[in-house]
């Protein structure tokens, strides 16, 4: 990077990087803590609210109609413009960054929750019936599980926006956790801390999308293997 | 008298003027096919004529648009009192080999322990217990049919209605296949009524052959098998049998030597 002339203070080098983590270790982790809760919790508040809002859609004409485009239209909406809102009405706690996330991430996994049911074979259902089962068993025996292969697939998209989602909510207003940090960093130019920040958000959100890769391989180990 | 009901035998299932419209097509015409206690009717026809629609009436699982479908006497207006076995395998890719057998049991709510246990006893009785705990997808064809027959069999229904069952397999496979589903029938002591577009197949099996006409469907034909039992394949070959599988064709409008 010397090579192009770029100044240390603006791109520092990676041994700069790990020098700043090493310094401000204590810092640092303090302020992760709160961070990769507010994501965890924001992402598995999405994971429910998908899988319920998918449902509900799936179910019923009316939801569709009536909740799917104004599910859509969330999304449109930018996100970023939302969460001072959300600060503004919900003050500088926890819960308006968790819903941050919630709002960043919940989206994919409603559409693969839909999907994943609408995907069902009928023919299925049908052997089902047959047999004379009850509607809910049909749903937890044959629609759930077939459609859960298309849920996983939702649930590792949105968890890479977890992590994203928890630092704009910091960004808007907090005391804590690594968004917090960086703008304070921001401000008195720690740039080499700041590179450490990201690294660590990185860090962050590749090891909460291996872990959701890990769940997937052992609750539903059939949705990895090719079926005929 | 074709499917008229005989008084001197006990209808297990029969279907009385049952007709299906499905939006402008008229796929059943008053339709009337009564099935005796514990005979095997095979159900042969065009493709298209409507063998599916008729078989999924008499699981229950639809309802005619006119006339009833009776079991043992009654009228028939849900399904999950008859086993019914589709086209497709249609094995649960999530469930082992054993846990598919014991699907139907499951879903009818008996408790998964001895579901279980039942499933893996069957799969004992037809030495497929190595396959227990595999997943189907592991599977060959012939495998996945005979998976999917027992799923069909556990239940212990008296009354089997198989959709084209071996219509995917090969024909040695099928030949396998065929002599094990006698095999079941006869530990079942069960009603069979299997739809099939295999001349040869329907004869082999059955002891009557419905030939269903091209759409709207009737019934053309009802041509009982007087051939002894056990039947092997050299059946086939014999007088009685190139005569019957003589008069099917020409039922189902195929031109005879």
């Amino acid at each position: 990077m010397r090579l192009f002339g770029v100044p240390a203070f603006l791109l520092p080098g990676p041994s700069a990087i790990a020098g700043a983590f090493w310094e401000s270790r204590d810092l640092l982790l303090r302020h992760t803590g709160p961070t990769a809760g507010e994501a965890v919790l924001g992402f598995l508040v999405a994971v429910i609210a998908g899988a319920l809002s998918g449902l509900l859609i799936n179910r019923s004409a009316l939801a569709e109609r009536s909740l799917y485009p104004w599910l859509v239209v969330s999304q449109t909406l930018p996100t970023v413009a939302i969460a001072p809102i959300l600060v503004t009405w919900l003050g500088y706690g926890q819960v308006p960054k968790v819903l941050v996330v919630t709002l960043f991430c919940f989206f994919p996994v409603t559409v693969a929750t839909v999907d994943g049911l609408r995907a069902t074979d009928p023919d299925l259902v049908r052997l089902m019936r047959s047999f004379g089962a009850a509607r809910w068993r049909i749903f937890f025996m044959v629609e759930a599980p077939g459609a859960l292969p298309f849920v996983f697939g939702g649930v590792r998209l949105a968890v890479t926006y977890c992590v994203i989602g928890a630092v704009v909510g910091e960004w808007v207003g907090s005391s804590e956790g690594l968004g917090f940090l960086m703008i304070q960093d921001k401000a008195q130019f720690e740039i080499p801390r700041l590179f450490a920040e990201i690294s660590l958000l990185s860090v962050m959100g590749v090891s909460l999308f291996l872990l959701v890769a890990l769940l997937q391989r052992l609750a539903a180990p059939w949705t990895l293997v090719r079926d005929r | 008298m074709q499917g008229a009901p005989r008084a001197d035998i006990r209808p297990k299932l029969a279907a009385h003027g049952v007709s299906v419209t499905k939006g402008s097509v008229r796929i059943l015409d008053s339709v009337n096919l009564v099935v005796e206690l514990g005979t095997f009717v095979a159900l042969i026809g065009p493709s298209g004529a409507g063998k599916s629609t008729l078989l999924g009436l008499l699981a229950g699982l639809e309802t005619p648009d006119e006339g009833m479908v009776e079991k043992d006497g009654v009228t028939l207006t849900c399904p999950g009192l008859v086993a019914y076995m589709p086209q497709s395998d249609l094995l649960l890719p999530w469930r082992s080999v054993v846990a598919n057998v014991s699907l139907g049991l499951e879903a009818t709510g008996a408790p998964r322990r001895a579901a279980r246990k039942e499933a893996l006893a069957a799969l004992e009785r037809f030495g497929l217990e190595e396959f227990a705990p595999v997943p189907p997808a592991a599977l060959s064809g012939g495998m996945r049919s005979r998976v999917a027959l027992l799923r069909t069999a556990l239940l212990g229904r008296d009354t089997l209605l198989l959709d084209e069952p071996f219509g995917a397999l090969d024909a040695l496979t099928r030949r396998d296949l065929q002599g094990w589903l006698l095999g079941v029938r006869d530990e079942l002591a069960a009603t069979i009524v299997l739809v099939t577009h295999d001349v040869d197949e329907a004869l082999l099996l059955a002891d009557r052959v419905v030939v269903l006409s091209r759409r709207p469907a009737r019934v053309a034909l009802d041509l009982p098998v007087d051939l002894e039992r056990p039947r092997t394949m050299e059946i086939e070959t014999t007088d009685e049998f190139v005569r019957l599988k003589g008069r099917l064709l020409e039922s189902l409008g195929v031109a005879t030597p």
